[in-house]
Protein backbone atom coordinates (compact mmCIF):
# COMPACT_ATOMS: atom_id res chain seq x y z
CA UNK A 1 0.00 0.00 0.00
CA UNK A 2 2.95 2.26 1.18
CA UNK A 3 4.70 2.32 -1.68
CA UNK A 4 1.41 2.18 -4.20
CA UNK A 5 0.68 5.54 -2.62
CA UNK A 6 4.56 6.68 -4.23
CA UNK A 7 3.57 5.57 -7.28
CA UNK A 8 1.49 8.58 -8.34
CA UNK A 9 5.00 10.91 -7.34
CA UNK A 10 6.74 8.50 -9.51
CA UNK A 11 4.37 9.07 -12.39
CA UNK A 12 4.67 12.95 -11.47
CA UNK A 13 8.75 12.62 -11.78
CA UNK A 14 8.42 10.27 -14.70
CA UNK A 15 6.05 12.36 -16.83
CA UNK A 16 7.99 15.95 -15.71
CA UNK A 17 11.22 14.35 -17.26
CA UNK A 18 9.46 13.07 -20.40
CA UNK A 19 8.17 16.73 -21.26
CA UNK A 20 11.96 18.03 -20.45
CA UNK A 21 13.14 15.50 -22.84
CA UNK A 22 11.03 16.94 -25.44
CA UNK A 23 11.74 20.45 -24.94
CA UNK A 24 15.33 20.34 -24.75
CA UNK A 25 16.33 17.36 -27.41
CA UNK A 26 13.62 17.48 -30.17
CA UNK A 27 14.47 20.38 -32.90
CA UNK A 28 10.76 20.68 -33.65
CA UNK A 29 8.91 23.91 -32.32
CA UNK A 30 5.62 22.43 -31.90
CA UNK A 31 6.83 18.88 -30.30
CA UNK A 32 8.75 21.63 -27.73
CA UNK A 33 5.63 22.92 -26.89
CA UNK A 34 3.70 19.78 -26.64
CA UNK A 35 6.63 18.60 -24.40
CA UNK A 36 5.63 21.82 -22.20
CA UNK A 37 2.25 21.29 -21.75
CA UNK A 38 3.55 17.21 -20.89
CA UNK A 39 5.29 19.07 -18.16
CA UNK A 40 2.62 21.45 -16.94
CA UNK A 41 0.33 18.54 -16.72
CA UNK A 42 2.95 16.19 -14.21
CA UNK A 43 3.00 19.62 -12.22
CA UNK A 44 -0.95 19.95 -11.76
CA UNK A 45 -1.12 15.89 -11.05
CA UNK A 46 1.34 16.57 -8.28
CA UNK A 47 -1.02 18.85 -6.72
CA UNK A 48 -3.50 17.43 -7.06
CA UNK A 49 -1.95 14.36 -5.38
CA UNK A 50 -1.32 15.46 -2.27
CA UNK A 51 -4.62 17.99 -1.96
CA UNK A 52 -6.07 14.04 -1.68
CA UNK A 53 -7.40 12.85 1.93
CA UNK A 54 -7.50 9.33 2.53
CA UNK A 55 -11.46 8.12 2.69
CA UNK A 56 -12.60 11.77 1.88
CA UNK A 57 -14.71 13.16 -1.14
CA UNK A 58 -14.92 15.90 -3.73
CA UNK A 59 -14.63 19.53 -1.68
CA UNK A 60 -18.51 20.02 -2.04
CA UNK A 61 -20.71 19.80 1.14
CA UNK A 62 -23.01 17.34 1.34
CA UNK A 63 -24.92 15.93 4.75
CA UNK A 64 -23.29 12.57 6.20
CA UNK A 65 -19.70 13.23 4.71
CA UNK A 66 -16.81 14.75 6.97
CA UNK A 67 -14.01 14.10 5.65
CA UNK A 68 -13.46 16.38 2.30
CA UNK A 69 -10.29 16.68 0.41
CA UNK A 70 -8.14 20.10 0.32
CA UNK A 71 -9.74 22.50 -2.30
CA UNK A 72 -6.57 24.23 -2.18
CA UNK A 73 -4.79 22.98 -4.53
CA UNK A 74 -7.70 22.00 -7.10
CA UNK A 75 -8.40 25.77 -6.84
CA UNK A 76 -5.27 26.41 -8.19
CA UNK A 77 -4.73 23.62 -10.80
CA UNK A 78 -7.92 24.91 -12.09
CA UNK A 79 -7.10 28.30 -12.68
CA UNK A 80 -3.61 26.94 -14.13
CA UNK A 81 -5.26 24.83 -16.65
CA UNK A 82 -7.04 27.60 -18.63
CA UNK A 83 -4.03 29.79 -17.99
CA UNK A 84 -1.75 26.95 -19.69
CA UNK A 85 -3.93 27.25 -22.72
CA UNK A 86 -3.85 30.57 -23.00
CA UNK A 87 -0.10 30.78 -22.61
CA UNK A 88 0.19 27.43 -24.98
CA UNK A 89 -1.98 29.17 -27.90
CA UNK A 90 0.54 32.24 -27.56
CA UNK A 91 3.12 30.38 -28.15
CA UNK A 92 1.37 28.31 -30.96
CA UNK A 93 1.18 32.17 -32.52
CA UNK A 94 4.47 32.82 -32.14
CA UNK A 95 5.44 29.25 -33.99
CA UNK A 96 3.14 30.30 -36.77
CA UNK A 97 4.82 33.53 -37.33
CA UNK A 98 8.41 31.91 -37.14
CA UNK A 99 7.15 29.82 -39.76
CA UNK A 100 6.35 32.35 -41.67
CA UNK A 101 9.29 34.22 -41.38
CA UNK A 102 11.76 31.76 -41.63
CA UNK A 103 10.25 28.71 -43.64
CA UNK A 104 10.49 26.34 -41.27
CA UNK A 105 9.59 25.71 -37.38
CA UNK A 106 12.70 23.21 -36.87
CA UNK A 107 15.37 24.23 -34.70
CA UNK A 108 18.65 23.81 -37.14
CA UNK A 109 17.14 26.00 -39.82
CA UNK A 110 16.25 28.62 -37.82
CA UNK A 111 19.86 28.75 -35.99
CA UNK A 112 21.19 28.30 -39.67
CA UNK A 113 19.33 31.50 -40.53
CA UNK A 114 19.96 33.52 -38.04
CA UNK A 115 23.78 33.25 -38.91
CA UNK A 116 23.85 34.12 -42.10
CA UNK B 1 -9.30 -1.26 -5.80
CA UNK B 2 -9.60 2.44 -6.50
CA UNK B 3 -5.92 2.72 -6.26
CA UNK B 4 -5.75 -0.02 -8.30
CA UNK B 5 -7.73 1.83 -11.10
CA UNK B 6 -5.53 4.60 -10.13
CA UNK B 7 -2.36 2.80 -10.69
CA UNK B 8 -3.70 1.96 -14.24
CA UNK B 9 -4.45 5.09 -15.14
CA UNK B 10 -1.41 6.53 -14.54
CA UNK B 11 0.43 4.02 -16.47
CA UNK B 12 -1.45 4.25 -19.09
CA UNK B 13 -0.69 8.25 -18.65
CA UNK B 14 3.09 7.43 -18.93
CA UNK B 15 2.68 4.90 -21.83
CA UNK B 16 0.69 8.30 -24.07
CA UNK B 17 3.46 10.27 -22.71
CA UNK B 18 6.20 8.40 -24.18
CA UNK B 19 4.42 7.54 -27.05
CA UNK B 20 3.68 11.26 -27.87
CA UNK B 21 7.43 12.13 -27.61
CA UNK B 22 8.20 9.26 -29.31
CA UNK B 23 6.53 9.82 -32.76
CA UNK B 24 7.65 11.33 -35.71
CA UNK B 25 3.92 12.00 -37.14
CA UNK B 26 2.74 15.69 -35.48
CA UNK B 27 -0.78 15.04 -35.91
CA UNK B 28 -0.90 11.68 -34.44
CA UNK B 29 1.44 13.42 -31.61
CA UNK B 30 -1.42 16.10 -30.86
CA UNK B 31 -4.34 13.17 -31.18
CA UNK B 32 -2.38 11.47 -28.29
CA UNK B 33 -2.29 14.56 -26.56
CA UNK B 34 -5.77 14.88 -26.36
CA UNK B 35 -5.93 10.81 -25.24
CA UNK B 36 -3.02 12.22 -22.28
CA UNK B 37 -5.82 14.91 -21.27
CA UNK B 38 -9.05 12.76 -21.17
CA UNK B 39 -6.79 10.17 -19.04
CA UNK B 40 -5.39 12.91 -16.89
CA UNK B 41 -8.78 14.12 -16.59
CA UNK B 42 -9.93 10.68 -15.16
CA UNK B 43 -7.30 10.74 -12.75
CA UNK B 44 -7.90 14.14 -11.36
CA UNK B 45 -11.59 12.44 -10.71
CA UNK B 46 -10.12 9.91 -9.17
CA UNK B 47 -8.25 12.04 -6.69
CA UNK B 48 -11.45 14.02 -5.84
CA UNK B 49 -10.81 16.53 -7.54
CA UNK B 50 -14.08 16.97 -9.92
CA UNK B 51 -13.53 20.86 -10.78
CA UNK B 52 -10.09 20.47 -12.21
CA UNK B 53 -11.58 16.96 -14.04
CA UNK B 54 -14.14 19.32 -15.59
CA UNK B 55 -11.71 21.80 -16.63
CA UNK B 56 -8.87 19.24 -17.91
CA UNK B 57 -11.39 17.42 -19.76
CA UNK B 58 -12.65 20.41 -21.70
CA UNK B 59 -9.63 22.23 -21.75
CA UNK B 60 -6.72 19.79 -22.94
CA UNK B 61 -8.61 17.15 -24.92
CA UNK B 62 -10.79 19.66 -25.98
CA UNK B 63 -9.87 23.02 -27.05
CA UNK B 64 -5.85 22.14 -27.00
CA UNK B 65 -6.59 19.56 -29.74
CA UNK B 66 -8.32 21.89 -31.94
CA UNK B 67 -5.62 24.66 -31.74
CA UNK B 68 -2.89 22.53 -31.99
CA UNK B 69 -4.25 21.18 -35.10
CA UNK B 70 -5.06 24.48 -35.96
CA UNK B 71 -1.81 25.49 -36.01
CA UNK B 72 0.01 22.15 -37.35
CA UNK B 73 -2.26 23.33 -40.69
CA UNK B 74 0.18 26.11 -40.65
CA UNK B 75 3.16 24.49 -40.26
CA UNK B 76 3.37 20.88 -41.33
CA UNK B 77 2.94 17.98 -39.98
CA UNK B 78 5.98 16.25 -39.65
CA UNK B 79 8.95 16.50 -37.73
CA UNK B 80 11.87 16.67 -39.90
CA UNK B 81 15.12 16.99 -37.84
CA UNK B 82 16.65 14.33 -35.92
CA UNK B 83 17.00 15.10 -31.45
CA UNK B 84 20.23 17.25 -30.65
CA UNK B 85 22.72 15.61 -28.45
CA UNK B 86 20.49 13.10 -27.73
CA UNK B 87 22.70 11.09 -25.09
CA UNK B 88 23.54 14.06 -23.11
CA UNK B 89 19.85 14.96 -23.19
CA UNK B 90 18.94 11.36 -21.83
CA UNK B 91 21.84 11.51 -19.44
CA UNK B 92 20.36 14.76 -17.63
CA UNK B 93 16.51 13.45 -17.62
CA UNK B 94 17.29 9.72 -16.43
CA UNK B 95 19.92 11.25 -13.66
CA UNK B 96 16.91 13.86 -12.78
CA UNK B 97 14.17 11.39 -12.67
CA UNK B 98 15.93 9.41 -10.00
CA UNK B 99 16.99 12.32 -7.84
CA UNK B 100 12.96 13.33 -7.31
CA UNK B 101 12.17 9.64 -7.22
CA UNK B 102 14.49 9.30 -4.23
CA UNK B 103 13.23 12.48 -2.91
CA UNK B 104 9.68 11.31 -3.12
CA UNK B 105 10.75 8.12 -0.10
CA UNK B 106 10.78 11.38 2.02
CA UNK B 107 6.96 12.45 1.26
CA UNK B 108 4.11 12.03 3.38
CA UNK B 109 2.06 9.11 2.48
CA UNK B 110 -0.35 9.24 0.00
CA UNK B 111 -4.22 10.67 1.68
CA UNK B 112 -2.27 11.54 4.77
CA UNK B 113 -4.30 13.96 6.90
CA UNK B 114 -1.52 14.69 8.92
CA UNK B 115 0.19 15.77 6.15
CA UNK B 116 2.01 19.27 5.80
CA UNK B 117 0.17 20.49 3.47
CA UNK B 118 -3.56 19.96 4.86
CA UNK B 119 -2.12 21.93 8.10
CA UNK B 120 -2.54 25.40 6.63
CA UNK B 121 -5.17 27.39 5.34
CA UNK B 122 -7.04 24.21 3.57
CA UNK B 123 -8.77 22.83 6.43
CA UNK B 124 -9.56 26.77 7.33
CA UNK B 125 -11.56 27.20 3.81
CA UNK B 126 -13.53 24.10 4.60
CA UNK B 127 -14.43 24.70 8.31
CA UNK B 128 -15.53 28.35 7.48
CA UNK B 129 -17.32 28.25 4.02
CA UNK B 130 -20.52 26.87 5.28
CA UNK B 131 -20.15 30.00 7.87
CA UNK B 132 -19.10 33.08 6.06
CA UNK B 133 -19.94 31.55 2.71
CA UNK B 134 -23.17 29.21 2.88
CA UNK B 135 -22.68 27.47 -0.41
CA UNK B 136 -21.81 23.36 -1.21
CA UNK B 137 -19.08 23.81 -3.42
CA UNK B 138 -15.91 25.24 -1.33
CA UNK B 139 -13.77 25.34 -4.58
CA UNK B 140 -16.13 27.58 -5.57
CA UNK B 141 -15.93 29.14 -2.66
CA UNK B 142 -12.26 29.70 -2.49
CA UNK B 143 -11.84 30.18 -6.54
CA UNK B 144 -14.68 32.94 -6.25
CA UNK B 145 -14.33 34.74 -2.80
CA UNK B 146 -11.53 33.85 -0.58
CA UNK B 147 -8.88 34.00 -3.29
CA UNK B 148 -10.77 36.80 -5.35
CA UNK B 149 -7.86 38.43 -5.47
CA UNK B 150 -5.44 35.69 -7.16
CA UNK B 151 -8.70 35.12 -9.70
CA UNK B 152 -8.90 38.60 -11.06
CA UNK B 153 -5.15 37.98 -11.71
CA UNK B 154 -5.66 34.85 -13.36
CA UNK B 155 -8.65 35.90 -15.55
CA UNK B 156 -6.05 39.18 -16.60
CA UNK B 157 -3.17 36.41 -17.18
CA UNK B 158 -6.01 34.80 -19.87
CA UNK B 159 -6.51 38.12 -21.36
CA UNK B 160 -3.08 39.49 -22.02
CA UNK B 161 -2.48 35.74 -23.48
CA UNK B 162 -5.51 36.25 -25.74
CA UNK B 163 -4.43 40.06 -26.64
CA UNK B 164 -1.17 38.62 -27.64
CA UNK B 165 -2.43 35.97 -30.11
CA UNK B 166 -4.24 38.76 -31.63
CA UNK B 167 -1.52 41.00 -31.94
CA UNK B 168 0.45 38.23 -33.42
CA UNK B 169 -1.54 36.88 -35.38
CA UNK B 170 -3.52 39.95 -37.20
CA UNK B 171 -0.38 41.40 -38.51
CA UNK B 172 0.54 40.79 -42.28
CA UNK B 173 3.39 38.40 -43.24
CA UNK B 174 5.69 40.46 -45.14
CA UNK B 175 6.31 36.93 -47.71
CA UNK B 176 3.01 36.61 -48.65
CA UNK B 177 0.96 40.26 -49.05
CA UNK B 178 -2.65 40.79 -49.16
CA UNK B 179 -2.63 38.75 -53.00
CA UNK B 180 -5.34 36.05 -51.50
CA UNK B 181 -9.16 36.92 -52.60
CA UNK B 182 -10.79 36.07 -49.62
CA UNK B 183 -14.07 34.63 -51.26
CA UNK B 184 -12.10 31.96 -53.38
CA UNK B 185 -12.02 29.38 -49.97
CA UNK B 186 -15.34 30.18 -48.20
CA UNK B 187 -14.38 27.60 -46.04
CA UNK B 188 -17.37 25.00 -46.54
CA UNK B 189 -16.44 23.16 -43.25
CA UNK B 190 -17.95 19.43 -42.85
CA UNK B 191 -20.95 20.77 -45.21
CA UNK B 192 -20.55 16.97 -47.57
CA UNK B 193 -20.21 14.98 -44.62
CA UNK B 194 -23.68 14.24 -43.79
CA UNK B 195 -23.73 11.91 -41.08
CA UNK B 196 -20.60 13.90 -38.61
CA UNK B 197 -23.13 17.37 -39.61
CA UNK B 198 -26.25 16.05 -38.16
CA UNK B 199 -25.00 14.44 -35.28
CA UNK B 200 -22.88 17.65 -34.20
CA UNK B 201 -25.86 19.92 -35.15
CA UNK B 202 -27.90 17.78 -33.10
CA UNK B 203 -25.60 18.15 -29.97
CA UNK B 204 -24.71 21.79 -30.20
CA UNK B 205 -27.84 23.29 -28.41
CA UNK B 206 -27.27 20.71 -25.11
CA UNK B 207 -23.25 21.23 -24.90
CA UNK B 208 -24.23 25.16 -25.15
CA UNK B 209 -27.29 24.21 -22.35
CA UNK B 210 -24.90 22.08 -20.21
CA UNK B 211 -22.25 25.25 -20.56
CA UNK B 212 -24.84 27.28 -19.37
CA UNK B 213 -25.63 24.91 -16.22
CA UNK B 214 -21.80 24.55 -15.58
CA UNK B 215 -21.86 28.64 -15.40
CA UNK B 216 -24.51 29.17 -13.22
CA UNK B 217 -24.85 25.68 -10.69
CA UNK B 218 -21.20 26.01 -10.51
CA UNK B 219 -21.67 27.20 -6.56
CA UNK B 220 -23.75 23.83 -5.70
CA UNK B 221 -21.57 21.71 -7.89
CA UNK B 222 -18.60 20.97 -9.58
CA UNK B 223 -18.48 23.92 -12.56
CA UNK B 224 -17.96 27.59 -12.52
CA UNK B 225 -16.66 29.96 -15.37
CA UNK B 226 -13.51 28.31 -15.88
CA UNK B 227 -15.04 25.45 -16.87
CA UNK B 228 -18.12 27.07 -18.76
CA UNK B 229 -16.10 29.40 -20.92
CA UNK B 230 -14.49 26.45 -22.54
CA UNK B 231 -16.83 24.22 -23.02
CA UNK B 232 -19.48 27.09 -24.80
CA UNK B 233 -16.11 28.13 -26.81
CA UNK B 234 -16.11 24.24 -27.61
CA UNK B 235 -20.24 24.54 -28.86
CA UNK B 236 -18.90 27.27 -31.28
CA UNK B 237 -15.57 25.66 -32.62
CA UNK B 238 -17.84 22.71 -33.04
CA UNK B 239 -20.04 24.82 -35.28
CA UNK B 240 -17.20 26.39 -36.69
CA UNK B 241 -15.71 22.84 -37.88
CA UNK B 242 -19.57 21.50 -39.09
CA UNK B 243 -20.61 25.04 -41.25
CA UNK B 244 -17.45 26.65 -41.51
CA UNK B 245 -15.58 29.09 -39.90
CA UNK B 246 -17.78 32.45 -41.73
CA UNK B 247 -21.04 30.86 -40.71
CA UNK B 248 -19.47 31.05 -37.15
CA UNK B 249 -17.87 34.43 -37.44
CA UNK B 250 -21.39 35.36 -38.77
CA UNK B 251 -23.29 34.27 -35.72
CA UNK B 252 -20.60 35.54 -33.29
CA UNK B 253 -18.33 38.39 -35.30
CA UNK B 254 -15.20 39.13 -34.15
CA UNK B 255 -15.88 42.75 -33.01
CA UNK B 256 -18.35 40.74 -30.06
CA UNK B 257 -15.78 38.69 -29.39
CA UNK B 258 -13.55 40.98 -28.63
CA UNK B 259 -15.78 43.31 -26.25
CA UNK B 260 -16.38 39.91 -24.50
CA UNK B 261 -12.82 39.57 -23.86
CA UNK B 262 -12.45 42.73 -22.42
CA UNK B 263 -16.03 43.23 -20.92
CA UNK B 264 -15.56 39.42 -18.61
CA UNK B 265 -12.47 40.93 -17.14
CA UNK B 266 -14.12 44.28 -16.99
CA UNK B 267 -17.17 43.03 -15.11
CA UNK B 268 -14.98 41.30 -12.40
CA UNK B 269 -13.22 44.07 -11.93
CA UNK B 270 -16.17 46.29 -11.65
CA UNK B 271 -17.36 44.09 -8.81
CA UNK B 272 -14.51 44.39 -6.67
CA UNK B 273 -14.86 49.13 -7.11
CA UNK B 274 -18.48 48.18 -6.34
CA UNK B 275 -17.80 47.19 -2.88
CA UNK B 276 -15.32 49.51 -2.67
CA UNK B 277 -17.99 52.44 -3.31
CA UNK B 278 -20.12 50.29 -1.07
CA UNK B 279 -17.59 51.18 1.51
CA UNK B 280 -15.86 47.73 1.93
CA UNK B 281 -12.40 46.47 0.70
CA UNK B 282 -11.84 45.55 -3.14
CA UNK B 283 -13.22 42.74 -4.23
CA UNK B 284 -15.05 42.91 -0.32
CA UNK B 285 -18.43 40.86 -1.60
CA UNK B 286 -20.16 41.28 2.22
CA UNK B 287 -21.19 45.16 1.40
CA UNK B 288 -22.74 44.30 -1.79
CA UNK B 289 -26.22 43.05 0.03
CA UNK B 290 -27.54 44.10 3.32
CA UNK B 291 -26.96 40.34 4.42
CA UNK B 292 -23.20 39.76 4.12
CA UNK B 293 -24.17 35.97 2.92
CA UNK B 294 -26.50 37.36 0.22
CA UNK B 295 -23.61 39.99 -0.87
CA UNK B 296 -21.34 36.72 -0.98
CA UNK B 297 -23.48 35.13 -3.38
CA UNK B 298 -24.05 38.19 -5.84
CA UNK B 299 -20.29 38.74 -5.61
CA UNK B 300 -19.31 34.66 -6.79
CA UNK B 301 -22.30 34.87 -9.11
CA UNK B 302 -20.88 38.04 -11.10
CA UNK B 303 -17.36 37.31 -10.88
CA UNK B 304 -17.92 33.52 -12.27
CA UNK B 305 -19.87 35.32 -14.97
CA UNK B 306 -17.10 37.98 -15.60
CA UNK B 307 -14.83 34.71 -15.97
CA UNK B 308 -16.98 32.68 -18.16
CA UNK B 309 -17.20 35.76 -20.76
CA UNK B 310 -13.35 36.32 -20.61
CA UNK B 311 -12.42 32.57 -20.96
CA UNK B 312 -15.30 31.86 -23.67
CA UNK B 313 -14.13 34.77 -25.76
CA UNK B 314 -10.53 34.73 -25.65
CA UNK B 315 -10.56 31.18 -26.69
CA UNK B 316 -12.99 31.38 -29.67
CA UNK B 317 -10.76 34.47 -30.60
CA UNK B 318 -7.62 32.62 -30.51
CA UNK B 319 -9.33 30.14 -32.89
CA UNK B 320 -10.42 32.39 -34.93
CA UNK B 321 -7.11 34.07 -35.13
CA UNK B 322 -5.66 30.76 -36.43
CA UNK B 323 -8.25 30.11 -39.00
CA UNK B 324 -7.95 33.31 -39.90
CA UNK B 325 -4.06 33.31 -40.57
CA UNK B 326 -5.16 29.69 -42.86
CA UNK B 327 -6.50 31.62 -45.34
CA UNK B 328 -3.92 34.55 -45.80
Amino acid sequence: MELLGLYYYWVFAVLLMIGFYAVIAKPNLIKKLIGLSIFQAAVFLLYITMGKVEGGTAPIFQDGVTVYSNPLPQVLILTAIVVGISTTALGLGIVVRIKEEYGSIEEHDIQKRDRR
Amino acid sequence: MIILFGVFLLTLLVITALAIVQTESLFAAVILTGIFSLLMAANFFLLDAADVALTEAAIGAGISTVLFLGALALTGERERGKSTNRLIALGVVTVTTLIVIYATFDKPRHGDAEAPVHQHVGPWYLEKTPELIDIPNSVTAVLGSFRGYDTLGEVFVVFTAGIGVLFLLSARSAARPESANPSAEPGQGLRHYLVPRVVGRLLIPFVFLFGLYVQFHGDYGPGGGFQAGAIIAAAVILYALLEGEGQALRALPMDVLKWLVAGGALLYGAVGVAGMLLGGNFLDYNVLASDPIAGQHIGIILIELGVGITVTGVLLCVFHAFAARGKL
